[in-house]
């Protein structure tokens, strides 16, 4: 189970440059919506044409642009479940199953037999006779992901599977959609602009960013330490400034002019700092705090659903000519934290910021 | 009353129609995939005889078809057939009018088609004609049935090019609406009111029918084009 993945695309605005190789289980692509996901799926999948380079499939070359292979997507077994779905809308539930199952299974008995397994399988049965725009969004999934697997692809991938989804709905899709994924065996892209989606479903996630394709790590490690900016900042990372090497163990962002201790190995191109804003954290004084403690001006002070978003300027930041009111700082606590910070200290006139060493991140 | 007239009009028009329903598809599906330059010249070109006087249609093909013109001489020589002043003449005539109306509209349909239904069915392993016939056409049926009555209907109406091209002999190659001019002119008022009554009704039952089919197409679940 591999999928080796080199491709170049000039897209206009960017180019197109990924290139990564998975194995069996669940790899996330991660990045912001038009960075080249979904154009990546349709490269692999065979029915969008890469300007160069190659793809294989356990050992399969589907495309190789040197020496002029380019696999039909009818012959590459790649499953594909795109963000709408794609159901066929002139067809009932049944027949857009029978369609997944049209190339390969030519008795219809066998084909009928296979076709209600499915339906039971993911809960159709009883809408046979529906057309896709009379089901759920929920069901359309459902439906499309059975005929799909009918295919029996060899790879199955996944473009941004919720976005047409509400929020409540997505919950249970999602544990659907994780055992699904489970029993598939084989291996499957799951592309997503959503951190939390690919926490939770992928084993190993690749980060995208304009065009191109960052190493394939495992997940955990991405959220723990992310390498570069844009991993931090599709990891959640919502503080970052740029920054240099300021001796032993220390790090001067510049942005925020303050110097910061820190733990574990810095990058050789160390050209950016993070702090995730549920680090920061509000403290009395200095006095007790070994380093990594600096005064801030609060901006503002907003009021989320469970906790407290605070936006802070460190005195000693923005030496250039940025405005004063630039937003340097986003710290999170909690409401309770933030109640009992207000008895004790005033911050109309500014407070102190603590960062654990530990939790500063180093970035490239 | 001689009824050559509205045979010979119906004829003419339904095996306009069958072309063009073709052709203009065709011409649709593939020129959508062309180069845009090229995809721009060849829209003109195929687009020209909707505006074009007919008269000027109906002269480009005696130019092409006329038994003196290089083509229409050849053809003539080898198959023994002339192609102007025949009742087919007509299917000339009326299928070069016709058709950018069956072309335009089919191309406003494939344009609004949502291309991932067509990447979805090569990923399932199906096969192009099928995806075509089975999945685009179907999605694009209103579309398609607009085009195929309009140049129905503008095949059985047109009168420029055939008078050129198949003139007006009684009981050869006259049609309802070189039939209607020639009885006026001929000061036959009350037969030429007989045919233009005709030509309404027919017209206007085509035209129920299709609203009918439309509604029906509605109720039975389908998405509107």
């Amino acid at each position: 189970m591999a999928l080796h993945v080199e491709i170049r695309k000039d897209l206009g605005s960017f180019v197109l440059d990924a290139g990564f190789e998975t194995g069996a289980g669940v790899t996330g692509i991660l990045g912001a919506s038009g960075c080249g996901k979904s154009m990546t799926l349709g490269c692999i999948a065979g029915v969008i044409k890469p300007d160069a380079g190659r793809i294989e499939l356990d050992g399969t070359v589907l495309f190789d642009s040197e020496k002029g292979i380019n696999q039909r997507p009818q012959k590459r077994q790649v499953g594909l479940l795109f963000q709408n779905y794609a159901l066929f809308p002139n067809m009932t539930v049944r027949q857009n199953l029978m369609t997944g199952l049209r190339a390969r299974e030519k008795d219809p008995g066998r084909a009928k037999q296979q076709v209600n397994e499915m339906m039971e399988r993911f809960r159709l049965t009883g809408l046979e006779k529906h057309r896709p725009c009379q089901l759920s969004g929920g069901q359309q999934q459902r439906a499309a992901l059975a005929r799909i697997l009918l295919s029996r692809p060899r790879l199955l991938m996944l473009d941004e599977p919720f976005s047409a989804l509400d929020g409540y709905l997505r919950w249970n899709l999602e544990l659907e959609l994780s055992d699904v994924l489970k029993g598939f065996g084989g291996s499957a892209l799951f592309v997503s602009h959503s951190r939390d989606e690919i926490y939770r479903i992928c084993d190993r996630v690749c980060v995208m960013d304009q065009g191109k394709s960052g190493p394939v790590i495992p997940v955990k490690q991405l959220f723990e330490a992310p390498v570069s900016r844009a991993a931090a900042v599709l990891s959640g990372c919502k503080n970052y400034s740029r920054a240099r090497s300021a001796g032993e163990r220390r790090v001067l962002a510049e942005d925020w002019g303050v110097t910061l201790e820190y733990e574990g190995e810095a990058p050789d191109e160390l050209r950016w700092v993070g702090v995730r804003s549920h680090y920061l954290i509000p403290v009395p004084g200095p006095e007790n705090f070994r380093g990594n403690t600096f005064r801030c001006r609060v901006l503002r002070v907003v009021e989320d659903v469970f906790s407290m978003v605070i936006l802070l300027r460190p005195e000693a930041g923005g030496k250039s000519a940025e405005k004063q009111a630039d937003v340097l700082l986003r710290a999170e606590v909690t409401k309770e934290f933030w109640e009992d910070f207000l008895r004790r200290e005033d911050p109309a006139q500014g407070l102190w910021i603590h960062v654990e060493p530990k939790d500063v991140m180093l970035l490239t | 009353m001689d009824w050559y007239p509205l045979y010979n009009s119906l004829r003419i028009a339904l095996i306009s129609s069958v072309i063009v329903f073709f052709a203009g598809i065709g011409a649709a599906y593939y020129i959508a995939k062309l180069h845009p330059v090229l995809k721009g010249f060849l829209d003109v070109v195929l687009t020209l005889p909707l505006v074009l006087p007919p008269t000027v249609v109906g002269y480009f093909l005696l130019v092409l078809f006329g038994p003196k013109r290089p083509f229409g001489a050849w053809f003539l020589e080898h198959f023994n057939t002339r192609l102007v002043m025949t009742w087919y003449s007509g299917i000339f005539a009326a299928s070069a009018v016709a058709f950018p109306l069956m072309y335009r509209t089919a191309r406003g349909a494939f344009e609004s088609f949502d291309e991932t239904l067509a990447y979805s069915g090569q990923t399932l392993g199906l096969g192009n004609v099928y995806i075509f016939w089975r999945i685009r056409m179907p999605a694009c049926r209103q579309g398609i049935l607009a085009g195929t009555v309009l140049a129905f209907a503008r095949a059985l109406g047109e009168y420029g090019a055939t008078s050129m091209i198949a003139g007006y002999t009684p009981g050869r190659t006259a049609t309802i609406s070189t039939t209607v001019y020639q009885l006026w002119r001929t000061d036959n008022d009350a037969l030429a009111f007989r045919w233009v009554l005709v030509n309404v009704v027919i017209s206007a039952v085509v035209l129920l029918a299709v609203n009918l089919l439309e509604r029906r197409d509605r109720e039975r679940g389908g998405r509107p084009g």
